[in-house]
């Protein structure tokens, strides 16, 4: 028992070794940080949220979002500050236009043609094995009608 | 007929893509700061602290900007490309020294070589942030007018330099 404790809370503290987090006073700039931080992406990483991330790269811009947030920034020009240094490539979310265009329709058309295949492959399928059975039953009855016949005709050898 | 064309052209599109995919780098984010003036700072010197720089001073020359630290590996294997490209003095060189101790960063200088006319500290990484810098070594070409023309991301290479860098450089310089 002990030893699986032991493994059960070794998984668990995963999450609990937080990356440093700043703590603002104002309930809502708090929100603004926690979001920010998990909208921008840590460019070292590239996989990662910057809260998310030990590296340096990630700390410092987590310090840099901090200060903004106390110096009384908004979150748009924060998010402008990023990416005129960054590009878009720093948000996780990446605005619609023409550049990032492919990005948002993709999944959507790929969804459609997954749609459209599977619905005509249904019917196909559905048209096929009703032909299919229909015969069969006809085939059935004709078989079965002949075998009655000729048993009746000559009586049961059994 | 259709059951193999379909499926033929599944794989060639799928083909494509992850040809494309093989060939991207994934870690060259696109600068943003192409034909933009190159941020303002006002750093200190790393050989005389008390004196300052800032881009205004450099105003009228084409000028490298090179992002480096001693704790970095891949600016150990770049330091010589720059070594020989400060030889042929073609270009002013300024090194950003990247949240670096200033005494790492001279012993680093004078074990192998000053290829910088001058190098300027940013130890909180302040400047750093300034010019969207992720991975050092990172490397701006500046025109004469103080606009950013060009980034290079990672190790400058002797390949880059005679392809890339050389020819920019002269083309920058013939602009008035």
């Amino acid at each position: 028992m002990k030893p699986l404790l032991f493994i059960f809370l070794l998984m668990m503290s995963g999450g609990i070794y937080a990356v440093d987090t700043h703590q603002l006073a104002d309930p809502e700039q708090q929100e603004s940080y926690e979001t920010l931080t998990k909208e921008l992406r840590c460019l070292v990483c590239q996989n990662q949220t910057i809260a998310d991330s030990n590296a340096e790269l990630a700390a410092d811009l987590r310090q840099q979002v901090y200060e903004m947030l106390q110096q009384g920034k908004s979150r748009e020009e924060i998010v402008q500050f990023m990416t005129d240094r960054y590009g878009d490539f720093v948000l996780y979310k990446p605005p619609f236009k023409g550049k990032t265009s492919i990005l948002w329709i993709a999944p959507v058309v790929f969804l459609l043609m997954g749609l459209i295949t599977v619905f005509f492959f249904i019917r196909r399928k559905k048209a096929a094995a009703n032909q299919h059975s229909d015969a069969g039953a006809m085939e059935m009855d004709i078989e079965k009608q002949k075998k009655i016949r000729s048993l009746l005709e000559k009586g049961d050898p059994s | 007929m259709l059951k193999f064309i379909i499926p033929l052209i599944l794989f060639i599109i799928m083909a494509v893509f992850l040809a494309l995919g093989l060939n991207l780098r994934p870690s060259e984010i696109p600068s943003p700061f192409i034909n933009k003036p190159a941020p303002a700072f006002s750093a200190p010197k790393l050989n005389a602290p008390e004196e300052k720089l800032s881009p205004a001073d450099l105003k009228g020359q084409v000028w490298l900007f090179n992002v480096w630290a001693s704790w970095c590996v891949s600016c150990r294997a770049e330091h010589p490309v720059l070594n020989q490209l400060a030889k042929q003095s073609a270009i002013v060189i300024v090194g950003l020294n990247y949240k670096d101790e200033a005494n790492d960063a001279n012993n680093w200088l004078e074990t192998l070589g000053n290829p910088y006319d001058v190098s300027i500290m940013d130890q909180d990484g302040r400047i750093g942030i300034d010019y969207g810098v992720y991975g050092v070594p990172e490397t701006f070409v500046i025109d004469k007018k103080g606009l950013i023309r060009y980034k290079h991301t990672g190790p400058v290479s002797d390949d880059d330099v005679q392809k890339i860098f050389l020819p920019l450089i002269a083309k920058l310089q013939a602009e008035p």
